[in-house]
């Protein structure tokens, strides 16, 4: 009899905890509901270690300027810029390391400086457009605005309107390069051991980082997630990271780039959540006028979360230029449309103050994963365009839906 | 005589405020009807009840206009039937002429084309009458306020108007305008246009009002028949404040100490209008333990007087100095205001206090960030301690402080707003209206806190449009009007006729 009861208040419980985050799971169960029918609707293709690999390489220099792009629509700004600026700093790359007519020989870069030199670039151009939003009130709208017409030119300019490449092969790597399998020596033929490896650690830190964090709730009477929905989650969590490990390791391995961008999403998880600067730009995108009489350099902030954003631009742009192996006049081009509909659909609110890494990096793949799979059963781009607006459209629509029926 | 306008027992309540209770007003043709009382007596309130801004059905009581009983369900409905409410921020869009704002909505127009000449001759009639002698295609923003004021009486003279109602009409104007405003109401009056003029002037009210409303907390307390016997100021204001002060105010025993707050010769220019002076000269000294009282009218400068101080959050052009302990302080911006040790409580916690969709814990250690955190990484669990111990201190009513601001009822977002001051550490609290809009037990405990921060040694100053709040809690109290100390007396030897007599006097003088 007692048995029966808790059972149902534990059934009920956990239909109010999911209702209270109809966001959060409508986002993960769309992400998967989109892979599962890609991957019948490709007969399987999906997930295979090659097209995955694929998928990554893809979308990595979107996921990293969406990173940037949450922390900017968080503010209440928006970045127009952002896809020109990244083939920009590409062109940049590739004069400083490619042969060019006003660039001898002998003063070729390396691939070292060569990044430096762009990524501080970005981090100035972007500073210098929140300088213009900060200080002078401009909007951020028209700044970036007319931030993406300059750089295009500079970057049609500076290239001519030709392609240059190749770039050395340490360049290259930045995004089609893979870590090498450390354990090769013990590794069965055709696994990749150190991914496996390396999926087991972060499925394991992943996991006990959440437990740690609900051991403190619990300790401050404030877990409200039912005790069968946290290990739900967990369990599949733990299964999609493995998962997603297993098929790595059958291919070649972990490609950098999967690297640099998933410690770029672990940083800025920190950066949002755990630092004053994080707690700043969302509390400066939720009441601008309070937040400033809070002490709070609203300024400053505005003109750091544009060089963020420019420097992550400036990175995708050199990962862009790396995967095509040339800098291209074309390059980037509607890169900031694909970057700002993943913070949108990822939750993010049109109105400043709300949004999340996680939200960002699942919308970034849902976009990924549609691309990728329409592009598979053969839907033309031009019916591309068309399936992303609506999805568009439709995740933010439901989003205010809700909300406004509270 | 058979009225023009009857309003009868009108009761109009907010969650927890009985904003207006059985309030009786009657008007009379022909008659300028003057509306006085205290800031927050409920004025606003009426004329918003009465011009349908708080439509039919969200009151209890009934309005007669010209023998009808009138259920107005919007501000179209009312002016439909002639009655036009002018308010205090003037409805005029400053980018259009003045002939598209008196036809904004009612263009001269057939099949929607616009005929430009109607409008450009009705226009010019219209100013004939109000007696502004501006071309019809002058924009707004290039005339004066009381020129603007003039425009909207003229635009409701073309919508057919049989009661005029002005909210402070003269609270922006100098005494010319002011005076040629009172010409205009008087001859309305001859052509058997009745008007509401709602006022704090009392000299204005002796001027022209044939009869005069009092009202107080809401409630009618006396009308005024001045057309008999002259009616003395004296007499209204007695009428306005009139009511026992009771034990409403804890008790407190500070010990007042030295000066730790002194304000020497402030003066700030208005942030749009470089050449509008709005504070001129002002002298502050706080002593420790001690709370001390602006009061004023609304719009006298006392908010802008206090975020002026607090980082230059207010104004241009500002000049004079601050000591704090005896020694200089920069308070030249927000950070380093907060560094020397001041706190500004804003009076409008939803735009300026408080981050509405965040939860109590972020709002609380807003100001202080760093008080929580360790290079740069917020220690969630010491900020979780901190918002817990003001949430019991301050007893904000809520289901724990992950609760959403936005959520909590105007007392306990107070109580967030202070919680997150108090955390700042402030030697200085100015505190700007703390209790307006929250329920009297709410209010009574904010007393406290004020206590408590005097008994602990801090300056508090206290800016409140309530008199007896102010006389009430503080122990000295400065009587401010337009952007001037007019007035400096112990709480001890004030009372609400002496300060409003402060006010009265330095508009005569």
């Amino acid at each position: 009899m007692t048995d029966i009861s808790s059972k149902a208040v534990e059934s009920t419980d956990i239909l109010r905890f999911v209702k209270a985050n109809i966001r959060d799971y409508a986002l993960l169960l769309s992400l998967l509901a989109i892979m599962v029918f890609f991957q019948i609707a490709t007969n399987g293709i999906l997930f295979t270690p090659l097209n995955m690999t694929n998928i990554i390489l893809q979308n990595s220099y979107i996921v990293i300027m969406a990173l940037g792009m949450l922390l900017i629509i968080v503010a209440g700004h928006i970045d127009l810029s952002v896809g020109f600026l990244s083939g920009f700093v590409g062109a940049i790359a590739g004069v400083l390391m490619v042969t060019n007519p006003f660039w001898p020989a002998e003063l070729r870069m390396g691939t070292l400086p060569t990044v430096v030199i762009c990524l501080a670039a970005g981090a100035a151009i972007g500073a210098l457009q929140g300088w213009f939003v900060a200080r002078f009130r401009i909007p951020a709208f028209i700044v970036t605005l007319a931030g993406m017409l300059i750089y295009r030119g500079l970057m049609i300019a500076m290239l001519s309107g030709r392609n240059l490449g190749p770039f050395p092969s340490s360049f290259q790597a930045l995004s089609n390069g893979y870590v090498p399998d450390l354990f090769a020596f013990v590794a069965p033929a055709g696994i990749n051991l150190f991914a496996l490896v390396v999926g087991a650690a972060v499925t394991g830190l992943v996991l006990w980082s959440n437990w740690r964090s609900r051991v403190l709730e619990q300790a401050h009477g404030m877990a409200d997630e039912p005790m069968t929905l946290f290990f739900g989650r967990n369990a599949l969590i733990a299964a999609a990271f493995l998962g997603f490990s297993w098929i790595m390791a059958n291919h070649k391995g972990l490609p950098n780039v999967l690297i640099t961008m998933f410690s770029l999403v672990a940083l800025f998880m920190f950066i949002t959540t755990r630092t004053t600067f994080g707690r700043r730009v969302y509390a400066m995108g939720g009441n601008e006028k309070a937040a400033k009489l809070s002490g709070i350099n609203t300024e400053r902030i505005t003109i750091m979360i544009f060089a963020i954003m420019g420097a992550l631009s400036a990175l995708a742009g050199l990962v862009y230029a790396a995967r095509l192996n040339s800098a291209q006049p074309k390059a980037g081009q509607g890169l900031e449309l694909d970057v700002i509909a993943a913070c949108f659909i990822g939750g993010a609110a049109v109105t400043g103050g709300v949004g999340k890494i996680t939200g960002v990096v699942i919308g970034a793949f849902i976009m990924g994963v549609m691309n990728n799979g329409m592009g598979l059963i053969g839907v033309g781009i031009d019916w591309q365009q068309v399936i992303k607006g609506a999805v568009l459209l439709l995740a933010v629509f439901l989003d205010l839906y809700y909300k406004n029926k509270g | 005589m058979q009225p023009i306008l009857e309003m009868r027992g009108i009761t109009k309540t907010f969650p927890g405020v009985n904003a207006l209770e059985n309030v009786n007003l009657e008007i009379l043709p022909a008659e300028i009807h003057a509306v006085v009382g205290e800031n927050g007596a409920g004025k606003s309130t009426l004329m918003k009840v009465l011009s349908g801004v708080y439509p039919h059905g969200t009151y209890s009581g009934d309005i007669v206009f010209e023998g009808e009983a009138r259920k107005f369900a919007s501000i179209a409905d009312s002016e439909s039937t002639g009655i036009i409410i002018i308010h205090q921020e003037l409805a005029l869009v400053p980018l259009l002429s003045i002939a598209e704002n008196i036809f904004l909505g009612h263009e001269t127009a057939h099949y929607g084309v616009i005929n430009w000449f109607e409008a450009f001759k009705r226009t010019k009639a219209l100013l004939d009458k109000v007696g502004l002698k501006e071309h019809p295609n002058t924009l707004i923003t290039n005339i004066g306020t009381g020129k603007q004021q003039l425009v909207e009486i003229a635009k409701a003279l073309n919508k057919k108007v049989k009661l005029l109602i002005l909210d402070e009409p003269t609270s922006s104007l100098n005494e010319t305008d002011s005076n040629a405003l009172l010409a205009l109401l008087k001859e309305f009056k001859a052509q058997g246009i009745s008007s509401i003029l709602i006022t704090h002037k009392l000299n204005e009210v002796s001027k022209v009002a044939d009869r005069i409303t009092v009202l107080r907390d809401g409630m009618t307390v006396d009308t005024l028949d001045a057309t008999r016997q002259e009616v003395s100021e004296d007499r209204i204001i007695k009428a306005m404040v009139g009511r026992e002060l009771n034990d409403r105010f804890p008790p407190r025993s500070a010990t007042i100490g030295e000066p730790v707050f002194e304000v020497k010769n402030w003066s700030v220019h208005h942030p749009l209008h470089a050449d509008r002076q709005v504070i001129k000269g002002v002298d502050l000294v706080v002593r420790k333990g001690e709370v001390v009282g602006i009061a004023g009218l609304m719009g006298s400068g006392r908010t802008e007087l206090a975020m002026s101080i607090f980082g230059r959050a207010y104004g241009q052009k500002i000049s004079g100095e601050v000591k704090i302990n005896g020694k200089a302080a920069d308070v030249s911006t927000i950070p380093r205001a907060m560094e020397a040790g001041l706190a500004y409580v804003t009076e409008d916690r939803k735009t300026f206090g408080l981050v509405l969709i965040d939860h109590i814990k972020h709002n609380v250690t807003l100001a202080n960030l760093e008080g929580v955190s360790k290079r740069m990484v917020v220690d969630e669990a010491a900020e979780l301690k901190v918002a817990n111990k003001y949430r019991k201190d301050l007893a904000i009513r809520s289901s724990s402080v992950f609760q959403t601001t936005v959520n909590l009822s105007g007392g306990n977002q107070q109580k967030v707003v202070l919680s997150k001051w108090l955390f700042s550490g402030p030697g200085v609290l100015i505190l700007d209206e703390p209790t307006r809009g929250i329920d009297v037990g709410a209010k009574y405990e904010i007393y406290g806190i004020i206590n408590q921060l005097a008994e602990a040694g801090k300056a508090v100053v206290v800016i409140s449009s309530e008199m007896q709040e102010l006389l009430g809690i503080s122990d000295r109290i400065y009587v401010m009007n337009e952007g001037r100390f007019v007035a400096e007396m112990p709480a001890k030897q004030a009372t609400q006729e002496k300060i409003m007599r402060a006010i009265m006097k330095s508009w005569e003088g």
